[in-house]
């Protein structure tokens, strides 16, 4: 069964003198354990398909099923602790609570899950280990670099296993050494826990490494390509 | 530093009030200020009010008196009632009742060579009187009553006004019971100092039989003034009392009734103050308000991303009011912790105006002097100010956060 199922999603911003139709009709499906990456010139729909995915923004028609579950029509409550308990996020920038250490940011999430501290320990050490920054763990995100804040934001998607993991852009904001270390803790986490990956990038290093790459044009799939 | 773990609201909220410590410390001085100015004006306000009522019902007019049904309502030397053992007893042995203190009041103009004043004369018993008012202590020149004397003791300001020193002799011109004349002339034995002006220019005091006499009222008397043990029994003893009385002869009144001029003075000038208690608390208010916006405004992106991974808006929320809390309570235990050390002195050293200021303050007809009050409920009440204000400016963030959509929020940076 996929584990992210859309069908014939639309999205239409009418905020704007003109509407901008932004998505048209993107049927997709997802499996666990792929590392997908959804690509596309400026403009095309990536933040807002992913959005739409993520249960973070609702579709103008059209289906979202994750997991099984039809969030479309999910009311806002269960749909905040249905992201707490099933999907991880990783934003372009700024993912990191600022008043928190790199080890409490992991731990956040499994705190919300009111997970005992001792797992909640466990994990987020194992986690900072993998990611090579376990000697940043009292450490304020505004004493990290741009790259080891994007590692923690990884390893906070990942602390809880959620079914799957979005991306937006995750190294947009990152030199090409620390994008191809994000990409391959990514991958590697990917392959060592099973890890559903499903992230945006225009940068065609990051392309290199997805093993399906779906490109969008102005809303809708041109192409969906699995290596 | 406090751990996340423990309470990760409580740490939240923390550690958030700290992100910018100039905006926070001056928030919580904003406070602190507004509270330290309130408990003082406050205590002063409620000390200036305490001492009013002190002066003028513990040592004038008692806190409850007796008199002739009808004398209340029309003052006058005909309203007078016979001195009667029964009655005293009566009095006398309601639970709290410490001294019954019988006194002949009415108005005579006093005259001294070229000047003459309407005046206030009190007919006492002067062993009881002191009882009651302790008037004793405000002889400052000359002797204290007798009750056989045939002399006056007079006020000093009213003592200046007519220019009569010990030993010279005023007469007083009034009207006894039932149309007669009441003429006397009596020599000046003490003159006493009083703090409220108005006492201080108008009274003479003269032994009981003596009044009697010059207001021609046999055994009669005009008031009996009550010593009591506390203050606040004076609702309890007024309702024994009317128990006990027939109350067809006579009214017992309570002091809230034998001066609601007072009662009234009080209350107005009181919300007057709170009024202004009020728009210092507004001015703070919108420099709170000023914080908590900011506090929301800069954080939209972050409530986006916490929104997003799955923090119910319910939990953001009330991380957002314990920050407002917390600030508030600091400000409150700040200002309070610096006020009450210096209310607490002035309670027990009240401020005395000498000089050139206190004829000025007097000319206003009120005491020269600053009493601060230690009520806890002056303290507290600017506690539950402060936080009334934080609850309702905290609404604002809180209704922000309940709209929020984690996109839009996350769009706005
Ligand atoms: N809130 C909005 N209101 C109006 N139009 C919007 C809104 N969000 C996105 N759009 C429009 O929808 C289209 C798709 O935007 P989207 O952000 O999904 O593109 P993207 O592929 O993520 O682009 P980028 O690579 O620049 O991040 C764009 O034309 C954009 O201008
Ligand atoms: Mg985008």
């Amino acid at each position: 069964m996929s584990i992210i199922k859309a069908l014939n999603i639309t999205k239409t911003y009418n905020s704007t003198a003109v509407p901008v139709h932004a998505l048209n009709g993107i049927d997709l499906e997802i499996e666990k354990g792929e590392f997908t990456a959804i690509v596309g010139p400026s403009g095309c729909g990536k933040t807002t398909l992913l959005n739409i995915l993520g249960g973070l923004d609702h579709p103008t028609s059209g289906e979202v099923s994750l997991a099984g579950t039809n969030i479309t029509t999910m009311q806002d409550g269960k749909l905040i602790d249905f992201r707490l308990r099933n999907i991880g996020f990783v934003f372009q920038a700024y993912n990191l609570i600022p008043v928190l250490t790199t080890q409490e940011n992991v731990e956040f999430i499994m705190l919300l899950q009111k997970r005992p501290k001792k797992e909640r320990d466990e994990r987020a050490l194992e986690l900072l280990t993998q990611m090579g920054i376990a000697d940043k763990a009292s450490q304020r995100p505004s004493q990290l670099s741009g790259g080891q804040q994007q590692r923690v934001a990884v390893a906070r998607a990942l602390a809880s296993k959620p079914q799957f993991i979005l991306a937006d852009e995750p190294t947009a904001n990152l030199d090409s050494h620390s994008t191809s270390a994000l990409l391959d803790i990514m991958a590697k986490m990917n392959k060592e826990e099973g890890a559903t990956f499903v992230f945006s990038t225009h940068d065609q290093r990051v392309i290199d490494k997805a093993r399906r790459i779906i490109t969008l044009e102005d809303g809708q799939i041109i192409s969906d390509e699995t290596r | 530093m406090t751990k996340l773990t423990k309470n990760m609201y409580f740490t939240l909220a923390w550690r958030n009030i700290w992100r910018n410590k100039r905006r926070s410390y001056i928030t919580i001085a904003s406070v602190t200020f507004a509270v330290m100015l309130a408990c003082t004006m406050r205590s002063v306000q409620l000390g200036s009010y305490e001492r009013m009522i002190e002066t003028a019902a513990r040592f004038f007019t008692g806190y409850i008196q007796i008199h002739k049904n009808g004398y209340w309502e029309d003052k006058t030397i005909d309203n007078s009632f016979s001195y009667t053992e029964d009655l005293i007893e009566k009095v006398a042995s309601v639970e709290g009742v410490l001294e019954v203190v019988p006194r002949i009041e009415s108005f005579a103009l006093a005259s001294y060579d070229q000047k003459t004043k309407g005046t206030m004369v009190l007919g006492i018993d002067p062993e009881k009187e002191h009882k009651l008012t302790e008037v004793k202590d405000k002889l400052v020149e000359g002797e204290y009553l007798e009750a056989d004397d045939q002399s006056i003791m007079i006020a000093k300001g009213l003592a200046d006004y007519l220019r009569v020193g010990i030993g010279d002799s005023v007469v007083l011109i009034g009207q006894g019971y039932h149309g007669t004349n009441a003429v006397g002339i009596y020599p000046v034995s003490g003159i006493m100092k009083f703090p409220v002006p108005e006492q201080n220019n108008s009274t003479i005091y003269l032994p009981l039989k003596e009044a009697q006499w010059l207001y021609a009222t046999g055994d009669q008397l005009s008031s009996l003034s009550l010593v009591i043990d506390k203050a606040n029994h004076v609702d309890r003893i007024v309702a024994g009392i009317s128990k006990d009385v027939d109350l067809e002869a006579y009214e017992v009144m309570g002091w809230k009734e034998l001066m609601p001029e007072l009662v009234q003075g009080i209350e107005i000038d009181n919300l007057s103050s709170k009024v202004m208690i009020w728009i210092l608390y507004i001015v703070i208010g919108f420099g709170m308000f000023g914080t908590f916006l900011m506090m929301t405004a800069e954080r939209m992106y972050e409530f986006g991303v916490l929104l997003s991974i799955g923090m119910k808006r319910i939990k953001m929320q009330f991380v957002i009011f314990l920050e407002m809390a917390l600030m508030a309570t600091i400000g409150v235990i700040a200002g309070v912790m610096i006020s009450l050390p210096f209310i607490i002195y002035y309670h027990f050293h009240p401020i005395y105006f000498g000089g050139e200021m206190q004829a000025a303050i007097e000319d206003f007809g009120v005491e020269a002097a600053y009493y601060f009050s230690m009520q806890p409920s002056l303290f507290y009440n600017q506690a539950w100010a402060i936080f009334l204000m934080a609850g309702i400016l905290s609404l604002y963030p809180l209704i922000v956060i309940h709209r929020l959509k984690p996109v839009k929020a996350m769009r706005e940076n």
